[in-house]
């Protein structure tokens, strides 16, 4: 004679808000944003108060006004009469300049060794894992002061070139090395109207028209085999696409080569490479080399022999196998510690600082903030700006590695 | 049927020859050396290029440091001793050696306390790093941050007493309470060492003398001390504050996931030198008016905020790597999430970790000597400061960078050497 009578009708109760799990997330993260708007609050009401103390605000108009600092080494027009916006643009594209560069330097060299790491020779094998633990172990920013001390102690200076049996001699007539920096023979351009920035934006076009045409040549190529069975030879068309317009450009834009030439103390002309620069890029490649000769190693060994083994049992040839087989999986592996390990080297290039190369954190971080005293203002730029460096490069590596990931079920 | 077979056959041998030695070129060492070094002629060529730059660095390296000098007061002295002979002028070192070590503002009469502690950290790490030691050695590990903090700093031995008191009495709070559940005990955590430390100020200000030793300001520690307590303190309080952020950016709660996200990612995204920047310059400004942190203080936040974000990322990583199971079976057996977290999640995580956690550690003590940058005596500092800006000095780069080179080398490699040693010792499974 039992009735079944309904379930108590969940009513909500306070107590749930802590005893309950389906509630209490709600309790925890109210009380964080609470808490969040509380510390915030705190500090805005401190950096209100001390600003009213120090008699400051917040404005960036500084950034208009002259910087009166002179920089060294400058890829774009800059003089001590530009404004502080200018010097910090000035900064930016070395940092840039500086980061490429050794990027570039850090993947060959690193790829080498990661490469002989592997090597069947027994010295060598001990040689490369010497110089990978002790790059590895030891502070870049001691590197940078090592590699910088060398360059000045080492090579000669520009005043041993003088005189008629000089000390020091130009590699080939065209070439200088000094303590001071690099003096390199400079391209640009005759013809007047390609002589400003115009020139290079030619020659930067053509590039990137000529990368195009090169993808549209492999693509139809590869769709003629698949429907002929026979890939039309390409190289030559290949070679032509990259030079004949390359070399037009350069014929009618008149293309020269300045340079440098010893006068008085000192070379002129061509393009100057500041010791600093160079140091740092130095030993920011050697440093990151060496990360990235383990990661390179890491790679090729995650390949299992199987797959070599297996691909040779298809008949391939080793090349193929290389190319078909053991690369696509071992980059895979490589790419994103790799990625990272730029994004280590831009962010390590902010040492610049140490041996005076003026990056973005030599002009804004540096000198810019020591003279307008405005800290808050160029610190947040500074670090704005390379946040946006590592976010982009982040996003870069999320679409890679979609690209690549494994396709799974 | 053998009979027919044996004399249908001339000659049959009945017992087996003994075996034969392997020809020379297959054992020993020339095998070795025509496997390894040898072995065709690009094989060949490598080791040729490889003996000749051994040969180079040590033609270079071996009399320079041989013939180097221990023992004059200055470059000039070195210079003469040696006459043109080839020779590291190594006096720089003896001479220096307390600079390098404590800076050059430590008042000299003091610096057993700074050994006393060095050799103390010895002991209190032991217990972390090497499982087998007696577990009772780990009180020693909890008593040791005090200890380390009145040697180093100097002042009464109360203040100290007291913020460890503080942390006892928030330790029994968090037991009584613990069994109702883990956040009303961190509440009761809190509230219980604060009224502690709020009381000991009082304590410690009325008998500022007690057992007190030499007070040191923070602006005189420096040299490769400095490192070593920028590095120590900022990897212990980064690992805590790691986990933290790991768990809230793995957490189901989107608010508390974001927070954790941002703070992450922005100090991931910028360089470590731009926080030391924010630490020198810009820091003073949130902090309440009139209060005024030591620098030395306010470089361990930024640098232990740092440390904490990739040490997050790594155990992050840990933790994506647990199966899925894992976290199945302990809510199968009815574990809330802070048991589970500590009894299933977090040592199986945390192992999975470690080769990250230790190059965070290296990677964090490496950039300590980033503070030089900000005006900071320390090793870096020094070098370039202090010592190589010294009449006395002046020019003698290679030995004093060396010297850095060395002392880094040691540390940091003995550290990844242990981290792969530990990795052995945890491995479980069997492969």
């Amino acid at each position: 004679m039992s009735t079944l009578s309904d379930p108590p009708a969940e009513s909500f109760r306070l107590s749930q808000l802590i005893n309950d799990t389906r509630y209490r997330s709600i309790t925890f993260q109210f009380l964080a944003l609470i808490l969040m708007v509380f510390a915030m609050a705190y500090l805005g009401w401190n950096l209100v108060q001390n600003l009213a103390a120090a008699g400051l605000n917040i404005s960036y108009d500084f950034l208009g006004e002259p910087a009166g600092y002179d920089i060294n080494q400058t890829l774009i027009d800059y003089d001590s009469r530009s404004s502080h916006w200018r010097a910090a643009m000035v900064g930016v594209l070395n940092t840039l300049l500086v980061a490429v560069l050794g990027c570039i330097m850090a993947t060959i060299l690193g790829v080498f060794v990661g490469v002989l790491r592997l090597s069947p020779n027994w010295l060598v094998r001990k040689l490369m894992s010497i110089y990978v633990e002790i790059f590895r172990n030891v502070p870049v920013l001691i590197w940078i002061l090592i590699i910088m001390a060398i360059f000045v102690a080492v090579l000669p200076q520009p005043r041993d070139f003088r005189g008629d049996t000089p000390e020091a001699t130009m590699l080939f007539d065209l070439f200088a090395f000094t303590g001071r920096g690099f003096y390199l023979p400079g391209p640009g351009f005759s013809a007047e109207w390609a002589a400003g920035g115009t020139g290079w934006l030619i020659v930067i076009a053509i590039i990137i028209a000529a990368t195009i045409g090169t993808r549209k040549l492999g693509a139809w190529a590869s769709k003629t085999q698949e429907a002929t069975g026979l890939r039309p030879t390409t190289w030559y068309i290949t070679l032509a696409i990259w030079l004949v317009p390359l070399l037009l450009a350069f014929v009618v834009m008149g293309l020269t080569w300045e340079i440098p030439a010893l006068k008085g103390f000192n070379f002129q002309g061509g393009i100057f490479m500041r010791n600093s620069l160079i140091a740092l890029w130095f030993a920011l490649s050697i440093y990151t080399a060496a990360f990235i000769a383990e990661n390179v190693r890491a790679g090729i060994l995650a390949v299992s022999k199987g797959q070599t083994e297996a691909a040779a049992s298809l008949g391939l040839r080793p090349k193929r196998i290389m190319n078909l087989v053991v690369l696509p999986q071992a980059l895979r592996v490589i790419i994103p510690p790799l990625i990272s390990q730029y994004l280590n080297l831009t962010k390590n290039s902010s040492l610049a600082i140490a041996v005076g190369y003026m990056d973005l954190t030599g002009t804004l971080g540096g000198i810019t903030l020591n003279q307008t005293g405005r800290a808050i203002e160029c610190v947040l730029l500074l670090m704005l700006f390379y946040l946006m460096i590592s976010l982009g490069i982040s996003a870069i590596m999320n679409v890679y590695n979609n690209a690549v990931k494994l396709k799974e079920r | 049927m053998s009979d027919t077979h044996s004399h249908s056959v001339a000659y049959v041998r009945e017992s087996m020859l003994p075996e034969q030695e392997p020809p020379a070129s297959a054992v020993g060492v020339t095998a070795w050396v025509r496997e390894n070094l040898f072995k065709g002629w690009a094989n060949t060529l490598l080791t040729v290029v490889a003996i000749y730059v051994i040969y180079r660095l040590l033609a270079g390296a071996l009399p320079w440091f041989l013939g180097g000098i221990w023992t004059t007061s200055s470059l000039a002295e070195c210079r003469e001793v040696l006459q043109g002979a080839t020779g590291g002028c190594f006096s720089v070192l003896t001479e220096r050696w307390n600079q390098l070590l404590f800076g050059f503002q430590y008042p000299s009469d003091q610096y057993w306390r700074l050994i006393l502690a060095f050799l103390l950290l010895g002991a209190a790490a032991a217990p972390i790093l090497f499982n087998h030691l007696p577990r009772k050695m780990l009180f020693f590990t909890a008593l040791y941050p005090f200890l380390a903090f009145w040697l180093i700093w100097g002042g009464t031995i109360l203040a100290p007493v007291m913020a460890l008191a503080g942390f006892v009495a928030g330790f029994f709070a968090y037991k009584r309470l613990e069994h109702q559940s883990v956040a009303m005990g961190a509440l009761a955590f809190v509230i219980a060492a604060a009224v502690t430390w709020w009381i000991g100020g009082f304590i410690s200000g009325a008998a500022p003398g007690l057992l007190a030793l030499e007070p040191v300001p923070s602006r005189d520690m420096g040299g490769f001390m400095l490192n070593m307590i920028l590095g120590v303190v900022c990897v212990s309080l980064s690992l805590p504050f790691g986990i933290l952020l790991a768990l809230g950016r793995q957490s189901d709660m989107p608010i508390i996931k974001w927070i954790c996200v941002i703070f992450i990612e922005f100090i991931r995204g910028v360089p470590l030198i731009t926080l030391l920047f924010v630490a020198n310059v810009v820091l003073a400004y949130f902090l309440p008016p009139g209060t005024s942190f030591d620098l030395i203080i306010r470089v361990i936040i930024m640098i232990t905020a740092f440390a904490s974000a990739y040490i997050a990322e790594v155990i992050r990583g840990g933790l994506a790597a647990l199966p899925r199971g894992q976290y199945e079976a302990a809510d199968s057996l009815g574990l809330d999430y802070a048991q589970a977290t500590r009894l299933i999640i977090m040592p199986q995580a945390l192992k999975i970790s470690i080769p990250g956690i230790v190059n965070v550690a290296v990677g964090l003590f490496k950039d300590t000597t980033l503070v030089s940058v900000i005006s900071m005596f320390d090793l870096v500092g020094m070098i370039r400061g202090p010592i190589l800006a010294s009449t006395e000095w002046n020019g003698v780069y290679w030995e004093l960078w060396g010297f850095a080179v060395f002392l880094f080398f040691i540390v940091c490699y003995s550290i990844s050497q242990y981290s792969q040693w530990l990795e052995r010792q945890l491995q479980t499974d069997h492969r």
